[in-house]
């Protein structure tokens, strides 16, 4: 701790950020929102992202010269966070926070995406894991070199945003074994290049996922994102953004969920009385509380040193993505159990909050793969 | 740099300095076992000189007590110079020169409180260390309910008449003085009935006898109270409006309750302590994985602290809050030391073994969720007064 510490507390300019994003998802996309994308079969509503960008959302990562509003990693939290309450859905993860973050630094070549981004014209995924749980060294997708040029071919078992977004971050490996860290390379394609399979997945969260199957598809020199073999260097800080701002999206669920659950508590009667009088149900709901408020100091630290120490940020952004992983658990757990029957059907929306809790529990990294790395990095 | 930091970086190198060139060396950096606090009090004795030196240079510098006027023997610094000073403390190693309820408690409630006369008569002796203070609260009725207080102080004209019976007055035996929660109206609604005393524990008809715990140590004490005379000038604040007096101090309490937490392994978390003990404790794979979620939560415990002393440091309050840093807070512990105690295994469970008093530190922080407030009143609290639900 130094002087120059920046305070946990939101900033004048965040509590405005927080409020006008609260009252534009409040009506632009709310929860039942969600629901009308399931049932009309779309992952995301295009007109949604159109507004986000009219409003600076899609560049709040992006420098101001490229067009962004540059506002910082806390802001991209606290917009993320509000998304959460609601379970806003839309690309900006993938893009407005990942790629963003993934293209700042790779250089003038990347000027234009930025542009783009900005502007809400492009929308990227995040190409990475090959099995069930996250773990970019074991990468085994191929590229294979070709003169001047590089072959893709391989698969990539979940990728958010993979079947609607227009460009494809893919890590593939140029040298080595799965396994090494070494030996990767980040490439930045259009994802309607010829060769690439995009197979959507039905997943429990309504949003969209695919597998992506690479045949033989062609990538130059100038689609690489920084080194050659030196892929997980480029994706470095798109995985601690995207990390930190899921995390604050978990912790915004989490508390969407429990204020639901509390407005429940608070309504519904039962044995002649309001149910949230019962001694049982106030204690959880008050440690449900009290999880979401120590969850939301690491969500906040993590913003912050994102934006002022970013070589420092590790332990902050995997504390953030263990803490949020493990309370939204929680939430989404006693909501549904608070709820009792009717939180159990479909026609209520409490259910939307679990199944996006456990989608977001497992993507850029589990609470077990997020606790290993702050043991690792406090010397244990 | 604005003026405003560059002046905080001028003080934090002026208390640096004073710091290392007053503080004597042997205490630097010693360990903060309970035998390195100093009480002060009537019934004192320093462990050593340098305990002597250390409270008379600090108490002349107004250090004891940084944020109370000067005029009472503080040092009268702002919030920000308070934090720089208590780094400067940590970072150099230098031991806390006092530490008593007077400072923590009582000083908090007259400066709040007080009329000029007791400000003027307790304050200082506060911070010289020269008047040692117990808190009388609790009672055998009024436990979780405290505002059920039974020991009465009857008007008697020229001064109150105390009788009842208190317990867990801490250090009580060790004490100069105490300040009581005592029943001034029978016929009121509880809470409406209750004012707040001072009195000296050498008044005839006080007596005090230590409370032997499950750590076979005797911190707490029944006090008991048979026709103590005590003039009507000890009264604090308006007759009949203790209880708000106790809401202020417990709220105060609450707070250094669950920040205590953090602080009393020196600072150390459980993985480094554990990763500095011989042989590989982390091996079996159920205590790893338990060290690194207690990790998970003490880390983000330890933000949402600080989170906190911002929000109270740009003069907004905690309020209702504070409850979940003492529930939060001395629950950690309460898993820490479990963690503690299951890696020294049987070596652990000895009074004097190896491990020499983990077991009674481990059997104290038992009463940390039950002492100012227990974890069920705070999760009351926070249901109540924070989440606003129905009462039952």
């Amino acid at each position: 701790m130094n002087d120059m510490t920046p305070s946990l507390l939101d900033t004048e300019d965040e509590v405005m950020l927080r409020d006008a994003a609260r009252g534009f998802i409040a009506d632009f996309a709310p929860v039942s929102a969600l629901r009308a994308n399931r049932d009309a079969g779309r992952a995301h509503d295009p007109a949604l992202w159109a507004e986000m960008a009219q409003m600076g959302w899609t560049g709040v990562l992006v420098p101001e010269d490229a067009g962004g509003a540059d506002m910082g990693h806390r802001a991209a939290g606290i917009l993320s966070e509000e998304m959460g309450r609601t379970l806003a859905a839309s690309p900006f993860l993938s893009t407005a926070v990942i790629a963003a973050s993934v293209l700042r630094d790779a250089g003038p070549r990347a000027h234009g995406a930025l542009q783009a981004i900005a502007a809400g014209e492009a929308t990227y995924a995040l190409a990475l894991d090959e099995g069930p749980k996250f773990a970019p060294a074991a990468t085994a997708l191929q590229a294979e070199r070709q003169g001047n040029a590089f072959r893709l071919s391989g698969a990539k078992a979940f990728v958010a945003d993979g079947s609607t977004a227009g460009r494809i971050l893919v890590l593939a490996r140029t040298s080595g074994m799965a396994g090494d860290d070494a030996g990767l390379t980040l490439f930045d394609i259009d994802a309607a290049r010829a060769g690439l399979d995009r197979q959507t997945l039905s997943t429990i969260d309504s949003r969209d996922h695919a597998r992506l199957v690479f045949d033989g598809v062609e990538a130059t020199g100038d689609d690489i994102i920084g080194d050659l073999d030196n892929g997980l260097a480029a994706l470095r800080p798109g995985l601690q953004a995207g990390q930190a701002a899921l995390a604050a999206e978990l912790t915004g669920l989490a508390g969407g969920a429990a204020a639901i659950t509390l407005g429940y508590l608070k309504d519904r009667r039962q044995f002649d009385r309001t149910i949230g009088s019962f001694q049982a149900l106030q204690h959880r709901a008050a440690h449900l509380w009290s999880e979401i408020e120590v969850t939301a100091s690491a969500i906040a630290n993590a913003g912050r040193l994102l934006d002022h120490m970013p070589a420092d940020a590790g332990l902050a952004v995997s504390l953030a993505k263990a803490r949020a992983a493990q309370t939204a658990k929680l939430a989404v757990s006693e909501a549904v159990q608070m709820h009792g029957g009717i939180g159990m059907t479909d026609a209520h929306d409490i259910g939307f909050f679990m199944k996006r809790a456990r989608v977001g529990a497992e993507w850029l990294g589990d609470y077990g793969h997020h606790a290993a790395v702050i043991a690792a990095l406090r010397g244990f | 740099m604005s003026d405003a930091t560059e002046d905080l970086a001028g003080f934090r190198a002026d208390i640096a300095a004073w710091i290392s060139a007053n503080c004597p060396a042997p205490l630097l950096g010693r360990p903060m076992d309970e035998n390195a606090i100093v009480w002060g009090g009537r019934k004192w004795t320093f462990t050593d000189d340098n305990q002597r030196l250390w409270l008379e240079r600090a108490v002349a510098r107004g250090l004891t007590a940084p944020r109370w006027p000067v005029e009472y023997g503080g040092a009268g610094l702002t919030r920000a110079q308070e934090k720089i000073y208590r780094e400067e403390m940590e970072r150099l190693g230098a031991p806390p020169p006092l530490e008593s309820f007077g400072l923590w408690m009582l000083g908090p409630a007259l400066l709040e409180f007080g009329n000029p006369e007791q400000k003027a008569e307790h304050l200082p002796k506060i911070t010289r260390g020269q008047i040692r203070w117990c808190q009388g609260y609790s009672e055998p009725g009024a436990g979780s309910d405290l505002a059920n207080v039974q020991t009465r102080a009857e008007d008697m004209g020229d001064h109150w008449l105390v009788n009842g019976q208190k317990i867990w007055t801490s250090y009580a035996d060790r004490a100069d003085w105490i300040f009581a929660l005592v029943r001034t109206d029978r016929d009121a609604p509880k809470h409406k009935g209750i004012s707040f005393l001072l009195m000296d524990m050498e008044t005839p008809g006080i007596t005090t006898r230590p409370i032997r715990l499950i750590s076979g140590k005797s911190p707490f004490c029944e006090t008991f109270f048979d026709n103590v005379k005590v003039p009507k000038t000890n009264l604090v604040g308006e007759l009949n409006r203790g209880w708000d007096i106790a809401k202020y101090l417990l709220t105060h309490e609450r707070e250094m309750i669950g920040g205590g937490a953090r602080g009393l392994l020196g600072g150390r978390s459980v993985s480094q302590i554990l990763a500095s003990q011989e042989g590989d404790v982390l091996a079996d794979p159920v205590l790893r994985a338990e060290t690194m979620q207690l990790e998970v939560d003490a880390l983000a415990f330890g933000l949402t602290m600080e989170r906190y002393k911002d929000q109270a440091e740009a003069g907004r309050g905690v309020g209702n809050a504070s409850a979940m840093l003492k529930y939060y807070g001395t629950e950690l512990n309460k898993r820490r030391y479990e963690l503690l105690m299951a890696t020294a295994g049987s070596e652990g469970v000895e009074w004097d073994g190896p491990h020499g008093g983990l077991a009674p530190e481990w059997l104290r922080t038992k009463a940390n969720s039950i002492e100012g407030g227990t974890t069920e009143v705070m999760l009351d609290i926070i249901a109540k007064r924070v989440l606003e639900m129905p009462n039952q």
